[in-house]
């Protein structure tokens, strides 16, 4: 139980998808204008990462693994290189089923994280999350809790960015700076802040 | 052929995918921490651009609209396993390195953005040389980045020493910040700036302006 609590810190803080492994950058720039939408995108990531995480886990260790396919009669087989075309498609795979599922019986969940949903197939936080996890030899359980830490440290960063940016507009950017220059620079002093965590040990 | 040569030398300094249009940038950051590993990440980058493009253009007739997503990201995923195994194979230890981040080329919204911009819509040569130009437009700013990362994190290029540091005798003390993720994004964000600087046409209109002060006429 210990370990998972300080795996579910780590993968917050310490080792932050974002600010650490730069992971989701994209969306991440693009995205961070407004709090609400900053605040729809990372609770999506949140939801989809606790989901793909650990549905990966179970397909790389049942599926792909060197001798995995033990159980239906072939533990020769290493398919370990069709990892990554198996995660992408397993992600795009359940954004698509989350889509048509909350369309149908969660209309509001729709209606409020519905444009972010297509945006998190290409989302590298997500794929990243399911390689370090076949990377670091995670368990079940500790693929949902590094899962949801993650999520939880990329939201965490990027309404927090969001709320930096609405009050920037009070600022005097210099020209060449306006708009992606500074953002670059507020995230390095982000990260820098967050670097602060490192010590952290539970 | 002159479309051709603007094809390939437009993204590398006017509409470089990392300074404008905000693409792959997650790679960009994390790998620059030494030059080896990013010229590592540039061939590879570049050659899945490249041929991505060009698979994406030579079937693009055929691929319906609605999973045309799903058939680039197959083209893509399947020349990223290729590199991927390649690199195993012969850079054991630089791929080792780059851990996940040969496998995130697969999410890098350059190759994505590309195929779905530009391959969708043009024939394959022209296709080919778009992704070579985006690729080597990409490599600038990563070459760029590590260049200033390695040489004064460390001393070294390459492992070159050209710096010597203090503690084997030298006289230059490495600043260890630049080895940090941190720095990765002010290098960056300096990089806009001077680009911008100098191409005035890249800078982006804020969207709330600074009044000027206002001058009390009574009172002076």
């Amino acid at each position: 139980m210990e370990e998972l609590l300080s795996l579910f810190v780590r993968s917050i803080f310490i080792e932050n998808m974002a600010l650490a492994f730069f992971l989701g950058m994209c969306t991440f720039l693009a995205i961070s204008k407004k709090i609400d939408a900053a605040l729809g995108l990372g609770i999506a990531v949140v939801v989809v990462l606790t989901i793909t995480v650990p549905v990966n886990n179970l397909i790389y260790k049942y599926l792909l693994a060197d001798g995995a396919l033990a159980w239906a009669g072939h533990p020769e087989l290493d398919l370990s290189f069709l990892g990554l075309l198996s995660y992408i498609g397993v992600i795009a795979a359940i954004v698509q089923i989350m889509e048509m599922f909350l369309d149908k019986f969660v209309p509001a969940l729709y209606n409020a994280l519905g444009v972010f949903l297509p945006l998190i197939t290409v989302n590298c936080a997500i794929l990243g999350a399911s390689l370090f996890m076949v990377e670091r030899d995670y368990d079940f359980t500790e693929s949902v809790v590094f899962g949801a830490g993650s999520g939880v440290g990329w939201a965490l960063a990027i309404v927090a960015l969001a709320g930096i940016r609405e009050k920037l507009k009070y600022s005097d950017v210099p020209d060449g700076l306006q708009g992606l220059g500074i953002t670059f620079i507020i995230v390095g002093l982000m990260s820098l802040g967050f670097m602060s965590f490192g010590g952290i040990d539970l | 052929m002159g479309s051709i040569k603007e094809t390939l030398t437009t993204p590398i300094f006017k509409d470089n995918p990392i300074a404008l249009q905000i693409l792959g940038i997650c790679s960009a950051l994390a790998v620059t921490s030494s030059m080896q590993v990013t010229l590592v990440m540039c061939v590879a980058l570049t050659t899945v651009v490249a041929f991505s493009n060009l698979g994406v253009s030579l079937i693009r007739k055929h691929i319906p609209g609605s999973i045309r997503i799903i058939v680039q990201m197959i083209i893509i995923a399947s020349l990223v396993i290729v590199v991927d195994q390649v690199l195993k194979a012969y850079a054991y230890a630089i791929s080792k390195q780059l851990s996940v981040f040969v496998g995130l080329i697969i999410t890098n919204c350059i190759v994505m953005g590309r195929a779905e911009a530009f391959a969708m819509k043009n024939p394959p040569l022209p296709s080919f040389i778009d992704g070579v130009g985006n690729g080597l437009g990409y490599s600038v700013v990563l070459i760029a980045v590590a260049f200033f990362r390695e040489l004064f994190g460390t001393g070294k290029l390459l492992g070159i020493d050209i710096l010597p540091v203090v503690t084997e005798g030298g006289w230059y003390v490495p600043n260890g910040l630049l080895l940090l993720p941190p720095s990765a994004f002010f290098l960056i964000g300096g990089f806009i700036w001077v680009l911008r600087s100098f191409d005035k046409k890249q800078v982006e209109e804020p969207d709330f302006r600074i009044a000027k002060h206002t001058v009390a006429k009574e009172g002076v």
